[in-house]
């Protein structure tokens, strides 16, 4: 019955405050039918991979619009691969287009942006779940 | 390596171990119900005397979580590891669900095993999974284990048959605290505590239950020897959470010395067999309902050639056998 139901962690690193995105996309996902676990604001690398594990998280969802993408998102990599944590992570909020094919050349699954539709949302989450 | 396709027994093992990932995906295994869940759960016995199992419940945004979150911290310091199940509402709509609590349990101690669960269309303030998640829980080590019920009204008190220590948190301006105590939420409560004691009217609120306590005591409705304590506390600033902590411990103690624990242990089993056998006779039930004969009969009661208590009557003598035969692995 529920087996197939897809369980998402949802959070904001550091200080970032901007977080009407991250409960959009939270609403977006449980509307699909998802689990959301919504960590929301201030987490770090480490709270996400232990929320992750005891989670049984399916993928990671991380918003993100203070222009740390670049180091933050690569050190949540680096996190999950120390945790030999194989979860997919994606990336949404504000991140310039070149700065997201380096992302995803770095082992970010998605990066999406302003303006995603929920359609976009769910279908890249359910993609990215089925690894592709 | 992969945690997905391991089998539930090498699982067990990692778990036993301390690998929170193997316990987290024994949790996910449990969820999802079928013939792997039964296997855990048969492979994780609860352990006699097992450990404490303490409910949280209380109205939507009384302050469970927040309370929870202090309540590891004071937890955390003895040995054993405390590990929370934090039950949110899913989408009657969708099935989805935002699950919310862990928000409020940041920076917790990181020993703590902390689980968002999603009711998944049960009622009751719980979902299905408790009692399985919670023998994995405790098989993993972990102790105490605590409930976090949905935010509840009234009457949605399964918390009580699942735990062994209640705590019933309100807060002031409750109003009608007395009110509800006709109902359900506030006769169940080992521990009460009106939480944000910070606000106005807390006095007010404690002054409220200690009345309804009396009023039980007069009634003969209350346990003679053992009276349910009524704590204040801020758990924002963690004024209060001590006293908490000793009362659920205190409760334990009772129990254990006026044999109450296996009287509750024996509940427990009661509800987690109840709950099966519900599972399986609405399976039944709704196979029953959905086969071609009975939707001929229903077409009848819909056009009034049949009275519903006869077709209810008709319909009862298969319930049985049908669940005899599909009694297979798909139940569970
Ligand atoms: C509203 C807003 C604020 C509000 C935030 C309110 C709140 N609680 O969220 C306030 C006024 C507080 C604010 C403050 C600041 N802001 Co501001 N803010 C914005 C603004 C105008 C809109 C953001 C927004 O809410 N969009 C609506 C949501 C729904 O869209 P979204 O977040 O993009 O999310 C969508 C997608 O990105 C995607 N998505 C997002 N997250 C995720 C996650 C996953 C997993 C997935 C799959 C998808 C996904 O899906 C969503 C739906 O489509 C943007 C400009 C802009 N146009 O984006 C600036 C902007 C983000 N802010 C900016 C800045 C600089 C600031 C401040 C530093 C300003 C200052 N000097 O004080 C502060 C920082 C505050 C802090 N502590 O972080 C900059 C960031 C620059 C950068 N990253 O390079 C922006 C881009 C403005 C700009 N052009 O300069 N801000
Ligand atoms: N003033 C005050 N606010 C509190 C206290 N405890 C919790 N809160 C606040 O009350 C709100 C709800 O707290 P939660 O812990 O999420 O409440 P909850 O009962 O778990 O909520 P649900 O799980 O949604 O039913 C939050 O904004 C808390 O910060 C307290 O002691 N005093
Ligand atoms: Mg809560």
């Amino acid at each position: 019955m529920a087996e197939d139901r897809i369980r998402v962690v949802l959070a904001k690193l550091g200080l970032d405050g901007h977080d009407r995105g991250i409960k959009v996309v939270a609403r977006m996902l449980r509307d699909a039918g998802m689990e959301v676990i919504y960590l929301g604001l201030r987490q770090t690398a480490d709270t996400i991979v232990a929320a992750a594990e005891q989670e049984d998280a399916d993928v990671i969802g991380l918003s993100m619009h203070n222009a740390g993408h670049l180091t933050l998102a690569p050190a949540m990599l680096g996190a999950l691969r120390a945790a030999d944590l194989d979860i997919p992570l994606v990336v949404g909020g504000i991140v310039p287009d070149d700065d997201a094919a380096g992302l995803e050349e770095a082992g970010v699954a998605a990066v999406l942006g302003p303006g995603a539709t929920a359609e976009e949302v769910v279908a890249t989450i359910r993609r990215v779940v089925r690894g592709e | 390596m992969s945690i997905r396709g391991a089998p539930v027994e090498e699982l067990i093992r990692r778990a036993i171990a301390g690998d929170r990932r193997s316990t987290g995906r024994l949790l996910s295994l449990v969820e999802a119900g079928g013939t792997e869940a039964e296997r855990v759960t048969e492979l994780t016995p609860s352990p006699t005397g097992g450990a404490h199992i303490v409910g949280i419940t209380g109205p939507p945004g009384s302050g469970k979580s927040t309370l929870v979150a202090r309540l590891i911290g004071v937890a955390s310091g003895a040995a054993p590891r405390p590990a929370v199940l934090a039950v949110d509402p899913s989408s009657p709509l969708t099935g989805g669900a935002i699950l919310g609590d862990r928000v409020r349990m940041t920076g917790v101690d990181s020993g703590a095993f902390i689980r968002s669960m999603a009711t998944r269309g049960h009622i009751g303030g719980l979902a299905l999974a408790i009692p399985g998640a919670v023998r994995v829980l405790e098989a993993a080590g972990f102790d105490p284990v605590m409930i976090e019920t949905v935010g509840v009204g009234q009457v949605e008190v399964d918390i009580t048959a699942a735990a062994d220590t209640t705590v019933v948190v309100v807060t002031p301006g409750m109003g009608d605290a007395v009110q509800a105590s006709k109902a359900g939420l506030l006769e169940v409560a080992d521990v009460f505590v009106v939480n944000k004691a910070d606000r106005p009217g807390a006095t007010g609120t404690r002054r409220d239950l200690e009345l309804m306590l009396e009023l039980s005591h007069v009634t003969g409705h209350e346990d003679a020897d053992y009276r349910p304590p009524i704590l204040m506390t801020n758990s924002l600033d963690g004024q209060g959470v001590v006293e908490v902590c000793e009362a659920i411990i205190d409760h334990r103690t009772y129990l254990e010395s006026s044999g109450k624990l296996a009287e509750r242990r024996h509940r427990r089993a009661r509800f987690e067999v109840a709950n099966r056998l519900q599972g399986r006779f609405d399976r039944s039930l709704a196979d029953l309902l959905d086969s071609d004969p009975v939707r001929i009969l229903l077409d009848q009661v819909a056009a009034g050639t049949v009275s519903p208590a006869a077709a209810a009557r008709r319909l009862a003598q298969h319930l049985v056998p049908s669940e005899a035969r599909a009694a297979g692995p798909q139940f569970s």
